[in-house]
């Protein structure tokens, strides 16, 4: 789909309309989560993560006019996608940084879950298998790993996939085969190593 | 079907995203082949493992803040200190429905064999998930007529948390929680009973925050009452009669209107 992202950030009247803004905070705040989650995915870094995110968010009000569809979540994710576009290329012509995989996020992290009744065990075991599964996840190629992201993580359809992606249905098929096999040997290697 | 089409549709089979006579098709040749049974064996085992564990992140508090305060301002509300009720023509403005795009970009093979999103699938399946519930032991996961046990427990089961109301005193008793799974996605239900029938009241995210409201329709000989507030897609579905089933919706909804405004 079109996400035409022009130049001029000019305040014209439309920008600070309190009932668009209403309606935008209404419509696309609730993805917030969901937007951070693919944001942390695709960038592998908490704090470009949450730029990334803001980012998209100004760019989404500003095009908020122009918004006829499909549902919020692919729209928001193909803008994301843009931004994120953007800071590969910045950090292609930067000097190379190590990405430190091995920090374990769930320090800055608030858990999702809020049981009472969750041992520290379990809690622990828990943990353990997200980063193990996020570490495979982030060794598939670009393509693959959002296609995967898109559909196992945000729970998209295919369809709504490929407005996200702007491929074909057939095409995003295609990637998620790919990385679900990968991703399956991977898994295979891992679980034999561990016995 | 040859391996190198089932390796393909195998996924679309995972993600209940195939009509209903290719899986049939992709089933029969998974039937017969060790080597595909053992690959679906295993993309069945991530997907569970995947979906016990947590592998979405929480945006931190302080980038919501930020975005928030990025936003211009809404006007001040009434004196009357009401929220005015989003204008559900004013949200459709932004939110023109249906997908040319995607439509356009579904190669011709992809657009025959997947399945029709449509809300009569959705719907099927939504009375299969009410069969199913009704069979022993299926019924309820967590058994409490407490409201305030049976919310929490679905904390950290799903993306949202269904609002659960007990509507004992305008004669639905509210009898426990169950996690389901619709559409190839977990889904929470929230369980009731009128006399001896059982109310299945299942609840889901939506991308469209737009509201609808009630339809009531017959899906195999059961009432199903559905419509959508605030980001979730209601439906309650029951043998009881049509008229009793809007009751329990009408019932419902002003009291979770009631808890937004209290």
């Amino acid at each position: 789909m079109p996400v035409n992202i022009s130049q001029d950030m000019g305040q014209d009247s439309s920008q600070t309309d309190p009932e668009r803004a209403r309606r935008f905070r209404e419509a696309a705040l609730p993805h917030l989560d969901d937007v951070y989650t693919l944001a942390r995915y695709l960038l592998r870094d908490a704090s470009d993560a949450e730029d990334a995110v803001q980012e998209c968010y100004l760019r989404a009000l500003k095009h908020f006019d122009s918004y006829r569809g499909p549902a919020m979540k692919p729209w928001l994710f193909a803008i994301l996608r843009n931004v994120c576009r953007a800071e590969y290329a910045r950090r292609a012509s930067a000097p190379a940084t190590v990405l430190d995989d091995d920090t374990p996020e769930t320090a800055e992290q608030t858990p999702m879950w809020h049981e009472e009744q969750q041992t520290p065990e379990a809690e622990m075991i828990r943990e353990r298998d997200a980063s193990a599964i996020r570490r495979i996840i982030d060794t598939l190629a670009e393509p693959f790993k959002e296609t995967f992201v898109l559909r196992e993580i945000n729970n998209l359809s295919y369809r709504e996939i490929a407005d996200a992606v702007g491929a074909p249905v057939g095409t995003v098929m295609s990637r998620l085969a790919r990385a679900r096999a990968m991703l399956r040997t991977a898994w295979l290697a891992e679980q034999e190593q561990a016995k | 079907m040859t391996c190198d089409e089932a390796e393909i549709l195998i996924h679309a089979l995972i993600d209940n995203e195939l009509d209903a006579s290719h899986a049939r098709e992709v089933e029969a040749h998974i039937a017969g082949c060790a080597r595909c049974t053992a690959a679906l064996a295993d993309y069945r085992r991530m997907r569970d493992v995947m979906a016990k564990s947590d592998l979405r992140y929480t945006a931190p508090a302080s980038l919501r803040q930020r975005i928030d305060a990025a936003l211009p301002k809404a006007a001040p509300a009434p004196a009357s200190n009401v929220q005015p009720l989003p204008s559900r023509r004013s949200l459709l403005r932004g939110f023109a429905m249906g997908s040319a795009v995607s439509a356009l970009a579904a190669t011709g093979l992809v657009a025959i064999v997947l399945r029709n999103d449509d809300q009569q699938m959705v719907e099927s399946e939504i009375v299969s998930a009410h069969l199913r519930s009704l069979q022993p032991g299926h019924l309820i996961d967590v058994v409490s007529t407490d409201q305030h046990t049976v919310k929490p427990w679905f904390n950290g089961k799903l993306d949202v948390s269904p609002p659960v109301i007990d509507l004992t005193a305008q004669g639905f008793t509210l009898i426990g929680g169950r996690l389901d799974y619709v559409d190839a996605r977990a889904i929470g239900a929230v369980v009731y009973k009128r006399r001896a029938h059982v109310i299945n009241l299942f609840v889901a995210q939506t991308s469209n925050a737009a509201r609808k409201p009630a339809k009531i329709e017959t899906v195999q000989g059961f009432n199903i009452r559905r419509w959508s507030d605030r980001g979730l897609n209601y439906w309650a579905v029951s043998d009881i009669g049509a008229d009793e089933l809007a009751e329990f919706g009408d019932k419902f909804e002003a009291a979770v209107q009631n808890n937004k405004e209290g």
